[in-house]
Formats: C-alpha cells, structure tokens, sequence
C-alpha cells in the first residue's frame, strides 16, 4: 500500500511538462540508437549522458532511462524487417520475425514483438514497485561485508550463467577490476599502476570503456560482413495492429512465462540476452506450434520480446535497492547517478524519494508512450535503415567519438575509445565476454572499499564472510554459481556413465 | 562472400590470437602483481595497503588466462580463420581512417575533421558524386555544432578555423 502511495507521488512528479518531453525525446532517440548498427543501449546512454550535467536528476535519469526503452523497442525493428538484431537480446527475435517479414506479415510481427515488449516490461514494473521497497528497506542492515557477498554473487553469476568459457568471463572481469584500480587510490593516496604518467592519473573512465567496447567495435564487426541491408517492408496500421491484438491473448502463456525468465534474469545478472533466448527455448517447447516455430510464428516473436524487456527493466532493480547495476546499461546509468552526487544503494529509497519514484513512474509513462512511438514510426525507422553503411558508419564513429570527448573533455579519451575499440573487436571474435568486463570497471572501486572495510572489521581475516547466516549464505550462493560450470560438467559426466535403469546405451 | 577454406584468405588463425591474446593477459597481469607488489599487497598494521586487492585481481587473471593459454596450446581451440583476407581489409578501411580522423581531431578541431572523415569516407568506400557527399559531410558538423556549443554549451575541441570565426 505504501508502494501504491509513493508510486502516486511519482506521477506527481512526472506532471512536469518538461519530463513528459524528456521522455518523448529519449524514447525517439532510443529507437534510433536500437535501430543503428554500432549503437546500442549502453553506449548510447554512455554518449548521450553528458548532456543531461545541466538537467536536474530526475530529468536527467528519465530521458536516459527513456534511451534505455527506446533501444530495447527498436532493437525489434532490425531483427524483424533485415533479419539484422540491432541489440544482442534481438537475436531470437531473428528466428520468427524474419520468416513472418518474409511472407508479408512484419506489421503483424512488429505489432506482436512491441506488444509483447510492452507486456514484458508492465510485469516487471510491477515486480519492481512492490519489491524495490523491501528490498531497499531489508539492505538498509547491510554492512561491508553483506555488500562485499553481493557483488561477490554478482560477479559469480557471470561466470555461472555465460555461455561463453568461464575462464575467459573470469579474465575480463580481471581486467576491469585492474583498469578500475589504475589512477589514485583513495584510501591510501597512493599512486597505483600509473607508470609515471600523469594521463593514467586520472583512471580509466567506464563511459570511455563503453563506447569503444560496444560502438567502435560493433561498426569494425558489421564492417567485417560487408553490410549490405536488404530488408522487407513495413506498412503498420490500425487494422493490422488490432487484427494482431485480437490473435495475442491466445499466446497468455507464453508471455507470463517470458515475464518471469525476463524478471529473474534482470535482477541475477543474467541480462536481458540469454533471458530471451531461454524464453524462445521455453515457449518451442511448451507451445502447440511448437514445431512450426521458426517459419514466422507470432508465438516465436512474441516470447524473446517479452522476456527481453522484462529483463531489461528488471535489470534497474538491483541497481536502484543495491546500488550494483544487472545490466551494462544499468552500469552506465548508475555511472550517471553517480556524477549527479546521487548514491546509488539502499538510501536512496529514503533520501530521494522524488526521484525513485519519478523514475519508477516514469517506467510505467514511459512504456506506454514508447509503444504508441514505435507503431506509429515504424516506416521513418525502416527508412533510416535504408542509407547506405557507407554514410552511416562515418556518422556514428564522430558521434562516438564526441561521445568520449565530451565526459571529461579529454582529447587523448578519444585514443582511448579507439583502442577500446579494437580490444571490443578482438574480443568479440574470440569470445570474451565484454558485460562483466564493464561492471568491473564500474563497481570496481565500490567493491574493493567494501572488501576493504570488511577485511578491516575482521582484522584480515576472511571468516568475515561467513560469520552470520545472511553474509555466509549469499557467499555460498556466489560460490555455486562461480563453480556452476564444474558442477553441470561432472552431472552431465555422472549421467553420461549411469544410464537410467540400466538400459543400454544407444549406439550411434 | 569467399569461402574460408579458399588458400588465398588465409591469415592467422583463430588458435594463434587465442594463443596471443592470453599470453597479453598473462603479462598484463605479470605487470599488475609487480606493480602492487612495489607498493605494498600485504596486510600492514593499519590494516590492507594499497597494492591488496589489484595485487590478487592480477594473480586471479593470470590463472585464468593461463588456463585459457593451456587449452588452446594442448589443440583443443579452434583451427579455422581469424580474419578472412578481404573481411581484414575492409576492417581496416574503417580503423585506418578512424585513427587518422582522431589524430586530426587535435590538430583542427572536430567539426573541420568530422566532416573530412565523412567526406572521404563517403567518396573512397561509398563511391558517390560530390553532390550527395556535400550535404550529408556540411550538415553533421553544422548540426553537432549547435547542438553542442548552442544548445547545451558543451565545449568540443576546436582549431584554427574556429577560432578565426570567433569562437
């Protein structure tokens, strides 16, 4: 109930003209930002975030966090007309859109993957104003330590959830961790891993990190596969979007089940990627059109969808209550909370409820106001598409490049961004995961200071970390997840050896 | 598109940069624990100094780029292409032009060097008339001039020109 007031008191705030503009804007460029090659949620917040310094908090964070719906919405819109996914978690969007495009239905397709994503992220509203209080109030009592196992957990997950290999998740991780350390510290004072340059004082900026890693070497991928867009084209109007509405209720199950893999993959850092992936997976299996799927069923657009945005908005629970970010877009967000003097955490809940509950409202306004957007900009986005990668590249690479220069108004920050670029390039082809590499960067100084309190709490001994139930719990969560790849290893093997009542084996 | 398999493509393969670019991990991480070691990764009586944590976030990625090192030498990473021959030109037809575009940016401010690299981008691997390249490499500095330096006065790196405009 006292969620339901504070949500009130959130649209209260929302009143202001100016916001409500805001929000208009940051969802039109956050379709633009989804639907370029090169540009995506993360970066596109990371350019576009030095332009808010001026703006009040509450402004600032709802016209990004409005980019943020935006890119989630127009990712859809490459995956369904150019088979192309503008974002990672559009990828399974590919599997039924594009057949559906292919036979003339991509309005029924896009109508069915905005409303899905629509639905996708109401659930996880929901979930988030009912739970972000509890869990903010619960994490009041949290000490060093408790946060330490947090980001402990946060990290493991990663490890425990990417497909990719876990020592090469591990290696990222390091490595944003030490780019996270280079500069002063400050606790000591002391200078660490500068070398004796006076540029390396300043630290590696994430936002810098960022832009290279996802939009530098995102146009270096799309260059690789000589881009050439051939797309379908859409004609979205009312008769289609309600002759779409009218089929979506038989899909109930589907959707439910796309909110709930989004919602638990949003708030474990799972993201909102493999959250669709598993959704698309889930929905094969469960629906009657099960086999059809993969010839353009609206089931197999609908599931990924939902489940993406759900994670995606979920993803701004652990950010807002705990101050660690489930998303890299959540990370540049929280950057971004950071730079206005906001503390991420627990006290935010209690210090600044205008802007909690701005936010939050505005993720319900901003939703609503992101699907009526798309549907009716459907063609002016296709049409973007349209120009030539030859015009467009140049373009994105100086807006990236103004991007960088402007966080600290540094020039050599530009370099920095290009080689970013091509570490984000190389890394890409070999599989290393660039999520983790970014929140380590991000949290990095954050997780160390609470490493450190805690360590000096218990006078360097690590039984700190199980010394109630609380703290040993979610270190033992983190644990099983940081070993999960082991674990499933020696099951699968286990398996493998002891076939179930002793049948026979099947020779292959 | 070639076919991987097509002699003539050949580069380096994808087991050889697996190979090097665990082995950069490894002497990053080499270089972290030496560097944190210099100044102190034990525990003082203060409490942790400030070499504690990079120090064991170097040793941490060194074990596990050694392993990543260890799997790709023992034959079980991937022995097909890195980077197709044609696939690595037209990567470096972007990043050549970009390092040249953020070298200029120092030297004659962003907007001058923003609509060059649009310009010749656009020319060299768009092959377009003149006539379709002006608008598009006039119009994005104008725009990101105002948007910028007018609208939310964020100051962007300016040379010679400018500065005979008056700005």
């Amino acid at each position: 109930m006292e969620a339901l007031l504070s949500l009130i008191h959130g649209f209260g705030v929302l009143a202001d003209p100016m916001n409500i503009f805001y929000m208009f804007l940051g969802i039109f460029l956050g379709v633009l930002i989804g639907v370029l090659p090169g540009l995506g949620g993360a970066n596109g917040v990371a350019i576009l975030l030095p332009l808010t310094f001026s703006m009040s908090p509450t402004s600032a964070i709802i016209m990004l966090s409005s980019i943020y719906w935006g890119a989630l919405f127009g990712g859809a819109i490459t995956s369904v007309l150019f088979n192309i996914p503008g974002e990672p978690w559009s990828v399974a969007t590919t599997f039924d859109g594009y057949p559906m495009a292919q036979k003339g239905r991509a309005g029924e397709a896009l109508t069915a993957a905005f409303t899905g994503s629509f639905f996708g992220a109401f659930i996880a509203t929901i979930v988030l104003t009912f739970l972000a209080p509890v869990i903010a109030r619960f994490a009041l009592q949290f000490g060093p330590a408790e946060f330490f196992a947090v980001y402990l957990l946060t990290f493991c997950s990663f490890v425990g959830m990417g497909k990719e290999s876990p020592f090469k998740t591990i290696a990222a991780m390091m490595l944003g961790f030490a780019l996270a350390a280079v500069g002063i510290d400050t606790v000591t004072g002391q200078l660490r891993m500068t070398f004796g340059s006076t540029e390396l004082l300043r630290g590696f900026d994430f936002l810098i990190a960022v832009i290279g890693l996802f939009g530098v070497g995102e146009i270096l991928l799309t260059m690789e596969e000589g881009l050439a867009f051939r797309g379908s084209t859409a004609r979205i109007n009312a008769k289609v979007v309600l002759h779409t509405w009218a089929q979506l209720p038989r899909y109930w199950a589907s959707a439910l089940r796309g909110s709930v893999v989004g919602c638990w993959m949003g708030i474990t850092p799972g993201g909102a990627t493999p959250a669709s992936f598993m959704s698309y997976g889930l929905a094969k299996r469960f629906s009657k059109n099960g086999p059809k799927f993969g010839t353009g069923e609206v089931e197999g657009v609908l599931a990924p969808e939902t489940a993406a945005h759900a994670a995606g908005t979920s993803a701004l629970l652990p950010m807002l209550t705990l101050g660690i970010p489930g998303s890299p877009t959540a990370a540049v967000m929280l950057g971004g909370l950071l730079i206005w003097g906001l503390q991420p955490g627990p006290l935010l809940f209690v210090e600044q409820k205008d802007f909690v509950w701005g936010l939050i409202a505005s993720i319900y306004l901003g939703n609503i106001a992101g699907l009526i957007v798309v549907l009716t900009t459907v063609p002016l986005f296709a049409s973007i598409l349209r120009i030539p990668f030859s015009i467009i590249a140049p373009i994105i690479l100086v807006v990236c490049a103004v991007g960088a220069y402007t966080v600290h108004n540094a020039l050599l920050d530009i370099s920095v961004m290009l080689l970013f670029g091509v570490i984000g390039y190389v890394f890409k082809k070999l599989n290393y995961p660039l999520a983790p590499l970014v929140l380590a960067l991000v949290l990095g100084d954050m997780a160390e200071s609470s490493f450190r309190q805690a360590m000096l709490l218990s006078n360097g001994s690590l039984s700190i970390f199980v010394s109630n139930f609380l703290v040993g719990s979610i270190v033992a969560l983190a644990l099983l997840m940081l070993f999960w790849p082991l674990i499933s290893l020696l099951l699968a093997r286990a398996k493998a050896t002891r076939p179930p009542d002793g049948h026979m084996v099947q020779a292959e | 598109m070639a076919q991987p398999a097509d002699r003539s493509e050949h580069t380096v393969s994808t087991k050889t940069i697996e190979l090097v670019v665990a082995f950069l991990f490894m002497a990053l991480a080499v270089l972290i624990m030496y560097d944190n070691w210099r100044i102190g990764a034990t525990w003082a009586a203060d409490g942790p100094e400030a070499g504690y944590f990079p120090f064991r976030i170097g040793a941490i990625m060194f074990l596990a780029s050694a392993v990543t090192f260890g799997i790709n030498l023992m034959g079980r990473g991937v022995d097909e292409n890195f980077v197709d021959r044609s696939q690595f030109k037209q990567v470096l037809q972007v990043l050549v032009p970009t390092a040249i575009f953020v070298a200029a940016i120092g030297l004659i401010g962003i907007y001058l060097a923003a609509g060059l690299f649009i310009g010749l981008f656009m020319w060299w691997l768009g092959k377009y008339p003149i006539y379709k390249i002006a608008p598009v490499a006039i119009a994005i500095p104008v725009i990101l001039f105002f948007m910028f330096e007018v609208w939310f006065l964020v100051p962007l790196p300016k040379g010679p020109i400018e500065q005979a405009l008056g700005y």
